[in-house]
């Protein structure tokens, strides 16, 4: 069930990756759709983030290409922004959070030109639309987990791009901040942004998301959510884990969905 | 006179050596330091060797090369070979500096360059290693022309790669992403330690340079979370310990390098102290 779009916003042509002559991404042709929030759904190690990368040149290929707004990725970069694993950096890191939401500014300023006032405008702005005006001077190692990543998402948005790449954005965030997240990327689409979310809650998937894509080293599926969220499609993925994928596989087919709050 | 251009030679090493250090430790490479200042040394001879004389451009030269070789090996040994980065860094600057000490003892005797020297320098003889120009005129003291050209360069590439350094070192794959050509200034940063760490070797020697590479942003970043004050009070610590070293040596009649370096760890002591006893909870009666 690989649905192809009409004029893509991400085009993947025949990628595979390898780590060590081992492959993680095995031959996926892929395109997704522009205006729309996007999972990118599978088991641990199914190469999710992997995948995110590779859309975004941060791994080398071993075949195959991408293309962004059809054109070459270097030509869109600035078009392009990127919420990493808040793990992936170090949060006692000397920086202030107004430091950090900076940086989505950089892209925007040649080398020898400091940040201007306009663009603390912008980062001010962005921090209270994920409701974190408050905290600009603060430390980031003063912050918890649901703010570490709302600070990742205001430099984002910092960079007023029109195509997302999160990874992992729930993982590890309060519900408030889940659902201050959730509301973000809907006004996102609304605006005519894309947003390609790594995610692994199946639960909430159906919820958050227009478009899922399936992935377990290959490509299983990609779609429109209600399509691809089907019992057979996320078994063929999860494989052997079944338990937890028949209770899973019920409500999807009831459509009966418990409550988040 | 003579105090003064010691304590001058010596400050004009900690500063750009200090500065460094604060992206060093905080891209967790603060050892890389310590490798690259040990695996110039075969640079070194071999420049020595081919020139013929202690000329610094040929010396910066093949300093400057084995110090970026020394950061590819150890990329190399642990992105392809797959050794954890500290194994990396041992495996890499250990054979490089023992490659250089067998140079050293093989040219001994056409060679005016011994080990002693090499690893713990000697900033006493500053004062009296003058520049004389060719027709005859005192310049003053050659180390002095050589750490402030270093210093500004190294002053100047901070400046001008704050931002850069600031995002390639909290976040690199975010860098990468918006474009920033990460591995390159990896290798900027990695050159500018490899020139400072040969300007100051032969002047102050490798243990101080080290000592001036962690120590003062070490001490620092226990005392701020901005890394421009973090900068600003490791120049401030680069000044003192200079200042402080010295008057030790004389004092003791010891090593003035020596004496610097312990100053810089006894001052990291104290900080460290005086954190431990102000960030305790205070105890409920």
């Amino acid at each position: 069930m690989i649905h192809q779009v009409e004029t893509p916003i991400v085009e993947l042509h025949d990628i595979t990756v390898s780590y060590h002559k081992k492959p993680v991404l095995w031959d996926i042709d892929l395109t997704l759709p522009s205006g729309s929030i996007i999972g990118i759904i599978g088991p641990n190690g199914a190469g999710k983030s992997t995948l995110l990368k590779a859309m975004m040149g941060l791994v080398e290929l071993s075949s195959g290409y991408v293309r962004i707004f059809d054109q070459d990725l270097d030509q869109v970069r600035s078009r392009v922004s990127y919420v990493p694993q808040k793990e992936s950096v170090d949060w006692d890191f000397p920086a202030s959070v107004l430091d950090v939401v900076l940086m989505g500014r950089y892209g925007k300023l040649g080398l020898f030109t400091r940040p201007r006032k306009a663009d603390k405008e912008v980062a001010m702005e962005c921090l209270r639309q994920v409701d974190m005006e408050n905290y600009a001077g603060r430390q980031i190692s003063q912050l918890s987990g649901g703010q570490q990543q709302r600070v990742f998402l205001a430099r984002a948005l910092a960079q007023e791009a029109d195509l997302y790449f999160m990874d992992e954005p729930f993982a590890g965030v309060d519900a408030a901040t889940e659902k201050a997240i959730i509301n973000l990327l809907k006004s996102m689409s609304k605006q005519g942004k894309t947003v390609v979310v790594v995610h692994h809650d199946l639960q909430s998937a159906l919820e958050y998301f227009d478009w899922a894509v399936l992935l377990n080293l290959r490509l299983i599926a990609s779609g429109p959510v209600n399509q691809v969220l089907t019992p057979e499609l996320l078994q063929e993925t999860y494989g052997g884990k079944l338990t937890l994928l028949a209770a899973v596989g019920d409500l999807l087919t009831k459509k009966e969905f418990p409550s988040r709050e | 006179m003579e105090a003064f251009w010691i304590i001058l030679a010596g400050t004009l090493v900690a500063i750009p050596c200090g500065l460094l250090g604060c992206y060093l430790i905080l891209r967790n490479m603060a050892m890389v330091g310590d490798a690259i200042s040990h695996a110039v040394l075969p640079g070194i001879v071999i420049a020595f060797f081919v020139s013929g004389s202690r000329e610094p451009i040929s010396m910066l030269l093949g300093a400057g090369v084995l110090g970026l070789l020394t950061t590819f090996l150890i990329e190399f040994f642990h992105s392809k070979a797959r050794l954890q980065t500290d194994a990396a860094i041992g495996v890499t600057f250990t054979w490089l500096f023992a490659l250089g000490v067998i140079l050293i003892s093989v040219f001994a005797g056409q060679v005016d360059l011994d080990q002693d020297c090499v690893l713990y320098g000697e900033i006493a003889y500053v004062p009296i290693d003058l520049w004389i120009t060719g027709s005859g005129i005192i310049m003053g003291p050659r180390v002095i022309y050589i750490m402030g050209i270093v210093f500004l360069l190294v002053l100047s590439f901070i400046v001008i790669g704050q931002k850069q350094l600031f995002l390639t070192t909290f976040d690199p794959s975010f860098a990468a992403a918006t474009g920033v050509n990460v591995a390159l200034w990896h290798y900027l940063l990695m050159g500018a330690v490899s020139f400072t760490t040969v300007g100051a070797f032969e002047s102050v020697g490798a243990i101080l340079v080290v000592a001036f590479l962690i120590v003062p942003p070490a001490t620092a970043y226990l005392l701020t979370e901005d890394l421009n004050k973090m900068m600003l009070i490791t120049t401030l610590l680069g000044l003192a310990i200079s200042f402080i070293g010295y008057h030790l040596a004389v004092w003791l009649d010891g090593s003035i390098a020596g004496a610097m370096s312990v100053v810089a760890g006894v001052l990291f002591g104290l900080v460290f102290i005086y954190k431990e006893i102000t960030s305790r909870p205070a105890l409920v009666n």
